[in-house]
């Protein structure tokens, strides 16, 4: 759009022309107030606080409907609009409640915020106001009738935004009322709610304190919690959240979770998981003391030295005496980037083994080594924000990634994109998708061996055969494309799809996963053939200066069946849980000398002789890469007495076992450090991250449990890692590339179990999360006992 | 034959819906209109009949229920077989609405929006029916009857009592 | 059913046909029906809207906008299907006009909306009537019926290669709905809420395509315009208010009825000798002059022209054409009560002013009205419906102030003579909260 010239309180404005007057005012820095508008959702001019003078119009205008024109001339504070304005909200507060000081929403709510400001404070009304019961209308959601000002931007940011529905308006007039969608008479305690996604947005874009959240309601004031910026750990999208924070008597609590910056990559978005399901780090269950198996079998507190002590000992002894390749080590999905670099350098380089593995749920080395040589391939997240054409195959990002779903509805919505969506399942996304392609029952393979030119496929991929014909032609005629691919789509299929993406000039790729750090577990190497950035064991390049083994490890399945035929002497498990996951015997592992990090007691943890208690990463620095390769600061938010992170864990145990530290974590202030201009110093690194801090006002905290001193390394080594730090640092994402050097090696097992969590679960960790718990019998239709009413 | 298997409305209304949503560009346009047709059968418009109709316009039954409380002559509640609806916006109020409402109060012994007990009648106060010139004006279901007095009141009600008032529908 | 009333002043155009059994499609075709629109098809949309313009017809639902100059607004070219939709909703206290249109000249209707969708190109044309209409709605129903027995509707009609079809349709209580805007919504099955404008229906209407929507009045008097021509139309009114139209004379008046008179007749006299003068020899307190949203009128105010822009100029509006009287025993208190009352329970509760307003307003003059006012309530009044004015986001939230702001201006004194006078008063009258019974 050409731009277009304009003046608001005789300030000259530029803006491109069919912007908003409230967007282009707030781009020149002048505020409009408005209650009904919010940027991405339908126009309502429902509330008319945004009313503005412009020349030449008869009566005051909505700002948030008038899109800007040449030569505009708009006055936006007068005293007429401020009368106006008082006016509304006069009108307002008389029927709603002048209760300030105890309204949960008290401190953030933009009612009050307008009062104050346009001195509307004193009632005019001599009638009683309407007084009614909060309503409970989901273990999340509450509402408070009497605070609503009927701004519309619960019910559209459920129907628009979530594509859910859940909320209408009903009544007229002054009886109109906000709804939810199972109404008192439907419901077995005759109380109306919620049935629906519980994401909690509606309460997020509520302007006064009329919807609140399950979680955080009437526990701390606004102004009493502390805010860290960190990255959720419940799915592969990696949303930006900000955590509220208050101090207990053994650490910080987190009590609250939103998105109050709104700079990441989910912009407005968290889901149920992301906004209430922080609270398993609250969990009473937290293992809060190191465990050592006793002769007797039982398990015993112990003093972290001990625990320590113990567990390196012996893992130095199996070393020793039966080898590297007799431990195995498998990782979590959950760890920062530099614990998993960590975890893979300790298994390799110090218990000297190359079994090691993660839950995969998605099949990286693939995708890496399908895309080797390509630059500019892989999409950024932010890519689904903004891209004019997105083909989803497989996966159903509604439930497994719901802010890819957000992100993708909202590219729909205000930019028009085109949606492919080639499923085998009718998909919710279906729903924004300009062509719905139903694949047949297992028909990714047949799809992907059809797109790539075997016609003969065609029949197996889809009963309706002409339909994917078309379906891929229009897709090839795209220019530029994003090609979301599902963890369905492995080895050669996935190899086949991107194959075919690449003969489409304009288009990029992203393979989505399950879990916070499912991308970067992959990426650090943990996985017994490829080290850091697909590095094969094999060939080590860059990393032959650790003189790890060079022969392949075992996987997963591999690591359980050498322990069944007792070949396995040790198993050192940080943060993961294969025993559920894998079905695994829980008698294969009797005679393993197992170590695990655990935050509870798993179904893994129970057949440990060493547990160590860990941090979660809410409770510890770093960074984390999400399904996209978008490179995120985690921040300390919670704190608990009692745990440590799986960083410093490994470090103590490596150090127990008699290991150089140094050469494990390259710490501490050094002599050569050179600024961190250069790459591939090979010593000094920690000090170049010193320096850096120093130069950019940071003060450097170093000691060989400081994640941060691997950074270095990581950066240094790994392909595809070369990372900007003061953005990292900063808290903004970066993209990064996968590098890996080779093609893909043939007949590699890609063992992918999707973690299948659906909105309301999240691995292991989700069954200590009592929101989580709480959504899950609630939406599981189970008698309605957790709802309450209000007064409780 | 109706679209939908075990329709809750009769044959013909069942009939008369698959014909109303061939008859718009959109078949949501067919919602009002239908809410009121089927209110006109029922009695009024009951779970049962939002369902159908959520299922019939292919809305969700919230979306439906959003709808049918904007309109104020849709119920959800059952009125009496006879709904005496009595205007009392100005030019009625004017000409003796408001004696006319108390007399059907008085007669019926119910007020606003009650329903007598033998379920023969309800009463309802209304906004203009459209009828101001020969005000004061009712209607008895979508009867009109104006140019109203007490005596004409009572004589309506018994015509319908003794069940002989038209009943347009 | 209505009695038909008629006086010498009257000058019959949409009147015409009334009393004549014109309701059966015979009778129509005998009285001259279904020649304007075949006249219409054979000179073609132009001469159709040049000839509406010539005839100063202004829109009858309220605001009175130029109707040839409205179809003429509408693209020729669309992507989208363009659409005619007649406004039956007729819910305005103290109007009643439309009710004996469709009563007594159904086909009237049909063809004027075929007119309009030659003039503007439109294939489909949609007739609304408020639900309460029920037996207008079954007149209606069985006129379309016979038009398309008849041919006249559906392929191809008059041999003109034209199709066009007409479907009616029926509200369901609401008076907001007869907002244009909130017309349409109500029409695709929604809420009726109004939509923002820009884009207005002559763009972007009805299920997006560009839309017509004219009062039924209106339409009606387009086939007896281009019959007698647009000049001659215009003739019969005044300065830039062509034509005639349907004037209900209600309250207090020895003969109310709905009368057809010239645009610019003079209203003293419409009262006086039309109706016959106030009820019972009693004195004129006030009259409401075009329904209820109009500003009251003194009785030394009453002698002007009823058209739009002598009563614009008198401070109040011509409105849907609805008059009421008021007569000397009338508490203004009560009637302004009343009148609130209405608005807020029409109100849609989409915008706040209007809601939120409507809904004090009434409640302070219900508490006023039940004697516990005090001085200062009429001044809230009159600061609420201030604030009101020209804020909202549809004009009902204008034609609950209006109103007001006249009572309240013009009847300072007798607001607070009653308030004084009624301290301990007993309620006469309850105003019902007639929603949200749900
Ligand atoms: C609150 C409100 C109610 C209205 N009700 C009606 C109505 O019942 N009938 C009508 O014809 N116009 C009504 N109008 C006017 C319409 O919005 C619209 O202007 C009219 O139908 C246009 O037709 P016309 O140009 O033929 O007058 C109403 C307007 C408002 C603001
Ligand atoms: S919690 Fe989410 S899905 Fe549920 S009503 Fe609110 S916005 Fe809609
Ligand atoms: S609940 Fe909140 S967001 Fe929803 S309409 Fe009311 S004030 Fe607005
Ligand atoms: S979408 Fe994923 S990352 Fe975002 S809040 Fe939900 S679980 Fe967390
Ligand atoms: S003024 Fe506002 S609340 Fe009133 S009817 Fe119009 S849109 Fe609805
Ligand atoms: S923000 Fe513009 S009207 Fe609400
Ligand atoms: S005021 Fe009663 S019918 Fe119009």
């Amino acid at each position: 759009m050409p731009d277009v010239t304009f003046t608001v309180d005789g300030k000259q404005i530029t803006a491109p022309a069919g912007t908003l007057l409230i967007e282009a005012c707030k781009s020149a820095g002048i505020e409009i107030p408005a209650f009904c508008y919010y940027p991405g959702l339908s126009l309502q001019a429902a509330c008319r606080m945004c009313v503005v003078r412009i020349e030449k119009m008869p009566k005051l205008q909505t700002a948030c409907t008038t899109p800007v024109a040449e030569g505009m001339v708009v006055s936006s504070e007068t005293p007429e609009i401020a009368q106006a304005r008082k006016a509304t909200l006069q009108l307002l507060l008389g029927n709603h409640p002048l209760d300030c000081p105890v309204c949960d929403a008290g401190g953030e709510c933009e009612l009050q915020d307008m009062t104050f400001k346009y001195g509307a404070g004193e009632s005019l009304y001599a009638e009683a106001k309407n007084h009614r019961e909060e309503q409970q209308w989901s273990p999340v959601v509450y509402f408070d009738r009497p605070r609503c000002i009927l701004c519309y931007r619960c019910v559209r940011m459920c129907g628009e935004g979530m594509d859910v529905f859940a909320l209408g308006i009903q009544n007229r007039g002054s009886s109109a009322v906000i709804a939810p969608n199972i109404p008192a008479h439907q419901s077995p305690d005759h109380l109306a709610h919620l049935d629906c996604e519980q994401c909690g947005m509606c309460i997020d874009a509520c302007p006064v304190g009329a919807l609140t959240s399950g979680a955080y309601r009437y526990k701390t004031r606004p102004w009493e919690m502390n805010h860290v910026a960190t990255i959720c750990t419940h799915c592969g999208d990696g949303c930006k959240t900000t955590l509220g924070v208050r101090s207990t008597s053994d650490g910080a609590e987190i009590v609250r979770g939103d998105n109050r910056d709104k700079s990441g990559i989910n912009g407005d978005f968290l889901c149920n998981k992301g906004r209430y399901a922080f609270d398993f780090a609250n969990s009473p269950e937290r293992i809060t003391a190191p465990l050592v198996r006793q002769p007797d079998g039982s398990l015993k507190e112990v003093s972290w030295e001990e625990a320590f002590a113990h567990a390196g000992k012996k893992l130095r002894e199996l070393r020793d005496a039966k080898g590297g390749s007799s431990i195995g080590v498998i990782g979590g999905n959950r760890l920062t980037n530099e614990e998993a670099y960590l975890l893979q350098k300790f298994a390799r380089t110090v218990l000297g083994t190359n079994n090691i593995d993660h839950h995969r749920t998605a099949d990286y080395v693939t995708f890496a080594q399908a895309l080797a040589g390509q630059q500019g391939r892989t999409a950024s997240w932010r890519d689904t924000q903004s891209y004019p054409a997105v083909l989803i195959v497989g996966g159903d990002p509604t439930n497994q990634a719901p802010g890819t779903a957000w992100n993708l509805r909202a590219d729909v919505r205000l930019n028009k994109a085109r949606l492919y969506v080639a499923n085998t399942d009718e998909i919710k996304l279906r729903r924004q998708a300009k062509a719905f392609l139903q694949l047949a029952p297992f028909g990714y393979g047949a799809l992907t061996a059809y797109l790539a030119g075997d016609a003969a496929s065609a029949s197996n991929a889809a009963t309706n055969t002409s339909a994917l014909d078309t379906f891929r032609d229009a897709v090839k005629a795209e220019e530029k494309l994003l090609i979301l691919i599902g963890s369905e789509l492995r080895g050669a299929d996935l190899k086949r799809l991107i194959e075919f993406g690449l003969t489409i000039p304009g288009a990029k790729f992203a393979l989505l996963s399950d879990y916070a750090n499912s991308r970067g577990a992959a990426d650090m190497g943990l996985l017994p053939d490829m080290l850091p950035g697909y590095v094969p064991v094999s060939n080590p390049g860059p990393f032959a200066e650790h003189n790890a083994p060079t022969k392949n490890g075992l996987n997963m399945l591999e690591i359980f069946e050498a322990a069944g035929r007792g070949e396995l002497s040790a198993l050192y498990v940080v943060n993961s849980n294969p025993i559920s996951r894998y079905n695994v015997d829980p008698a294969v592992l009797k005679d393993t000398f197992v170590v695990v990090h655990e935050m509870f007691m798993t179904e893994t943890a129970q057949l440990a002789d060493v547990i160590l208690p860990a941090a979660n990463l809410y409770e510890k620095g770093g960074s984390v890469t999400n399904s996209y390769g978008d490179l995120q600061l985690v921040q300390k938010a919670g704190d608990r007495a009692g745990v440590r992170t799986d960083f410093e864990m490994i470090v103590r145990v490596a150090d127990k076992m008699g290991a150089d530290i140094k050469a494990l974590v390259p710490f501490g202030k050094g002599l050569r450090a050179d600024m961190g201009q250069s790459r591939g110093a090979q010593s000094g690194e920690a000090d170049r991250h010193a320096v850096w801090l120093t130069a950019n006002n940071l003060e450097p905290k170093l000691s060989p449990f400081d994640s941060w001193a691997i950074l270095d390394e990581i950066q240094r080594l790994v392909p595809g890692y070369n990372l900007l730090r003061l953005q990292l640092l900063s808290g903004n994402d970066q993209h990064l590339e996968p590098a890996a050097a080779s093609a893909a090696s043939a007949n590699r097992r890609d063992l992918v179990l999707p973690s299948g969590d659906t909105l309301f679960t999240s691995g292991t960790l989700g069954r200590f999360s009592p929101a989580l718990n709480d959504v899950q019998r609630y939406q599981g239709n189970e008698p309605l006992i957790q709802i309450h009413t209000a007064a409780e | 034959m109706s679209t939908i298997t075990n329709s809750i409305f009769s044959p013909e209304t069942a009939a008369r819906f698959d014909r109303l949503v061939t008859l718009y560009p959109v078949k949501r346009s067919a919602l009002v209109p239908m809410l009121l047709y089927a209110q006109d059968e029922v009695g009024y418009v009951s779970d049962a009949v939002v369902t159908e109709i959520a299922e019939r316009l292919d809305l969700l039954e919230l979306d439906v229920r959003n709808v049918l409380s904007y309109y104020s002559m849709l119920r959800t509640k059952p009125a009496g077989k006879y709904n005496v609806q009595v205007c009392t916006n100005i030019s009625c109020m004017l000409r003796g609405g408001y004696e006319i409402l108390d007399h059907c109060k008085h007669k019926l012994g119910i007020g606003h929006k009650e329903v007598t007990a033998d379920k023969v009648f309800s009463l309802e106060e209304v906004e203009c029916i459209g009828a101001c010139c020969w005000a004061p004006a009712m209607q008895v279901n979508y009867d009109f009857h104006d140019n109203l007095t007490t005596v004409k009141v009572d004589e309506i009600l018994a015509t319908y009592r003794a069940g002989q008032g038209k009943d347009v529908k | 059913m209505p009695t038909l009333v008629s006086h010498p002043d009257e000058v019959k155009v949409i009147s015409r046909r009334f009393g004549q059994g014109a309701a059966d499609i015979d009778k129509y075709i005998e009285l001259d029906g279904y020649k304007a629109v075949q006249k219409a098809i054979a000179e073609g949309p132009d001469w159709i809207i040049n000839t509406m313009k010539a005839s100063g017809l202004r829109g009858r639902g309220g605001a009175g906008f130029p109707t040839g100059m409205k179809w003429s607004f509408v693209p020729k070219q669309s992507e989208k299907p363009k659409y005619v939709l007649v406004n039956g909703d007729e819910s305005e206290p103290g109007t009643c006009k439309d009710h004996v249109i469709f009563l007594h000249d159904p086909h009237a209707v049909i063809e004027g909306t075929m007119i309009a969708g030659l003039a503007i190109g439109s294939k489909m044309g949609f007739i609304y009537l408020r639900g309460e209409y029920r037996y207008l709605l079954k007149i209606m129903e069985k006129a379309v019926a016979d038009a398309y027995a008849k041919g006249f509707l559906g392929k191809n009609i008059f041999g003109s290669g034209i199709d066009f079809d007409i479907v009616t349709q029926s509200g369901a209580g609401a008076y907001e709905v007869g907002e244009e805007s909130a017309l349409m919504e109500s029409l695709e099955g929604k809420r009726g809420v109004p939509r923002i404008k820009p884009p207005f229906p002559a763009v972007v209407g009805l299920y997006g395509g560009p839309t017509v929507i004219n009062n039924a009045e209106t339409i009606a008097s387009a086939p007896h315009i281009l019959l007698m021509g647009g000049e001659e139309y215009a003739k019969i009114g005044s300065e830039r208010n062509g034509g005639t139209r349907l004037f209900g004379i209600s309250g207090h008046v020895e003969r109310p009825g709905v009368y057809e008179l010239p645009m610019g007749y003079n209203l003293k006299k419409a009262i006086y000798d039309v109706a016959g003068g106030i009820k019972d020899g009693k004195k004129l307190k006030a009259v409401v002059p075009g329904g209820s949203s109009c500003p009251v009128l003194l009785p030394e105010e009453i002698d002007v022209g009823l058209d739009f822009d002598q009563m614009g100029k008198a401070g109040t509006m011509l409105g849907s054409g609805g008059i009421v009287v008021l007569d000397e025993t009338v508490s203004i208190v009560e009637f302004a009560l009343r009148t609130i009352a209405f608005y807020q329970h029409e109100s849609c509760g989409w915008c706040i002013p209007c809601r939120e307003g409507t809904d004090w307003i009434k409640k302070t003059l219900t508490r006023v009205y039940n004697g516990g006012g005090s001085k200062k309530d009429v001044a809230n009044v009159q600061y609420l419906a201030e604030n009101m004015m020209g804020r909202t986001f549809c004009p009902l939230g204008d034609a609950a102030a209006m109103p007001t702001l006249g009572f309240v201006k013009k009847f300072r004194k007798e607001f607070e003579d009653y308030i004084e006078g009624h301290k301990a008063g007993t309620p006469i009258i309850t105003v019902e909260q007639l929603v949200g019974a749900h």
